[in-house]
């Protein structure tokens, strides 16, 4: 006090920093108010529709805006088969890619590091422009050489694009899971016998199978929720598709493709659907993060 | 008794067999992710090279026919939209990962709660984004705007720039802290002076990666912000054009070959736009670290 004082100086103040913790604390509580905020708003939104069709809301196929019908099976079971094929095909090409960028030389690993990260950090919609003009011609010309008469679009084009748009999600977090893994473990394996596969597969991938789940869940909420990409590519149309060739829709490209036209009880509709959406993309994130809580791995944000 | 189980016998070279297989596997599906960067980024290169001028950047965009089209009103638009969008979140995102950082360890299961809510906010869809900005703003204000589209595109910054500062702040060395507060400060100076300034480069970077990551979406710019073939004159009560939107509009909507082409013109601008951003965080963060 008296030395405040002797120097001129003001006693720092007792409120200010009471003030500022409760500013930043208020700050923090956005985000749990964003994420109720959500979930309430989606739900309000789409009171209607549930109202109307009740839970045969999710097995009805319909989609008929001039009968005021519709369902939402054709996006559900679209956003599910396209997250899915792409999922199989990303995985183990993302796996072994991280495998070799750990084991690769320094630099060759940064490079291909920085090209993996950059490859995520391409907008989404440039993948959708690609697949558009570039994408689909060809799918054409494969299938046509298969004997199908395709235009190019529909669910295995959609995937093959969402497959390019989750391998780097994926292969980051697993680079940084497989890069924890102790290196005496390693050298154990090794130090027994082992090929770098068996190493590979029996040392590294136990070790660190919640981290590797972790990403596979990172890579699944991307893959589920992309919308432009999707809507280029699969052609939007409300019906189940019975063959990798069909033309399809998901939830989001759903949504992005008809919100504009729609009113009253289809936009309501839309609403539901947005709804189903961020319970699954909820679901998927709740699973990510358990796995991933124990790792501290990034979430391939970087 | 027990038998022995008797070990299973691999043979040396089907391990090695296998061993070559997998190596090989990789190179192929690294070559595949690579390669198909290069393909996407060469294609988008090529075709909007071919319009890309002056002209093409300083006039405003018109419909199919008109002469002297460009997309200088969505490239404005496209700036002004995430110019808002960081000044609505980095404020409050800045403070919200000082708290987490600084004052998180007094209120763990708190801080706990948050970290987690921001995580699943990250993995958030962001047409989920979109369609809650569309009941909150642009519902109420009778109207798409630029200003929804900077909302919405605020959201979807915020937890990523809370982390960030969150992760940056916590590298900041326990002895600084201690050396300011036995100085006398309060601990609202010693964040605001001290730790702040010590992780500048980081919380920079944090900022511009988010930039980078909002600046190329479009489905929440379809739900908010919508488009206009006119100057972004109205940000706060009308349609703004917007450089991502427009690719959309012209590559799905339109059958012309012209409009396709411009199309590409625009994308190759918003790649560039992205990949700049991010790419000069990178070498900030990467020089901050020497």
């Amino acid at each position: 006090m008296e030395i405040c004082h002797a120097a001129g100086m003001k006693r720092p103040s007792a409120w200010s920093d009471p003030v500022f913790r409760w500013l930043c604390l208020g700050c923090a509580a956005l985000c749990g108010l964003l994420m109720v905020g959500f979930f309430v708003q989606l739900a309000i939104a789409s009171g209607d529709a549930w109202r109307t069709f009740g839970l045969g809301f999710f097995s009805s196929a319909e989609w008929d805006p001039v009968a005021e019908r519709f369902g939402a099976l054709p996006a559900i079971v679209g956003t599910l088969l396209t997250t899915a094929i792409a999922l199989v095909i990303a995985l183990p090409l993302a796996f072994v890619s991280a495998l070799f960028i750990v084991d690769a030389p320094p630099w060759l690993s940064r490079l291909l590091g920085q090209a993996v990260d950059l490859l995520a950090a391409i907008p989404s919609i440039i993948y959708g422009m690609w697949g558009l003009f570039v994408l689909t011609p060809i799918m054409q010309r494969i299938m046509a050489s298969f004997g199908i008469e395709t235009n190019g679009f529909g669910l295995l084009t959609s995937a093959l694009i969402l497959t390019l748009m989750i391998l780097p999600y994926i292969c980051a977090v697993m680079r940084d899971v497989l890069r924890m893994t102790p290196p005496m473990l390693r050298e154990a394996a090794f130090g027994i016998g082992c090929t770098r596969w068996e190493t590979a597969r029996d040392i590294l991938m136990r070790y660190g199978i919640r981290g590797l789940l972790g990403g596979v869940f990172i890579g699944l909420g991307r893959a589920l929720g992309e919308t432009m990409a999707v809507l280029f590519v699969a052609g939007n149309v409300m019906r189940v598709p019975h063959a990798l060739t069909d033309g399809c829709t998901t939830i989001a490209a759903t949504l992005a493709n008809n919100f504009a036209e729609a009113d009253g009880l289809q936009r309501s509709a839309l609403f539901a659907l947005g709804l189903i959406l961020l319970v699954m993309a909820f679901l998927i994130q709740l699973l990510a993060q358990y796995y991933l809580r124990m790792t501290g791995a990034k979430r391939g944000e970087r | 008794m027990i038998p022995p189980t008797k070990p299973k016998y691999r043979p040396l070279f089907w391990r090695k067999a296998k061993d070559r297989a997998v190596q090989v596997f990789s190179v192929i599906s690294l070559s595949i992710a690579v390669g198909a960067m290069l393909w996407i980024l060469g294609t988008i290169l090529v075709r909007g090279a071919e319009v890309l001028g002056w002209d093409f950047l300083s006039n405003p965009s018109k419909p199919y026919g008109m002469p002297d089209a460009g997309i200088a009103n969505a490239l404005l638009g496209t700036l002004m939209i995430t110019g808002f969008s960081v000044l609505i979140a980095v404020p409050p995102a800045l403070a919200a990962g000082i708290w987490l950082a600084e004052f998180g360890k007094r209120m763990p299961r708190a801080a706990a709660a948050i970290r987690f809510c921001a995580n699943v906010l990250m993995g958030m869809p962001s047409v989920i984004v979109g369609l809650f900005v569309y009941m909150i703003l642009v519902v109420p204000m009778r109207g798409f705007s630029g200003l929804a589209g900077a909302v919405a595109l605020a959201i979807l910054m915020f937890p990523v720039v809370m982390r960030t500062t969150e992760d940056m702040m916590a590298m900041v060395p326990d002895t600084l802290r201690e050396s300011g507060l036995a100085l006398g400060m309060t601990r609202c100076r010693v964040t605001l002076s001290i730790i702040c300034r010590a992780a500048r480069n980081g919380l920079v970077t944090g900022v511009l990666l988010s930039v980078a990551r909002v600046s190329g979406e479009t489905a929440p710019l379809l739900f908010t912000a919508l488009f206009a073939d006119a100057w972004p004159t109205n940000f706060f009560g009308g349609p703004t054009a917007n450089i991502p939107v427009l690719i959309t509009e012209y590559a799905t909507n339109s059958p012309f070959e012209a409009m396709h082409r411009a199309g590409w013109g625009a994308a190759l601008v918003i790649t560039l736009l992205v990949l700049t951003v991010n790419l000069s965080a990178r070498v900030l963060f990467r020089e901050k670290k020497h």
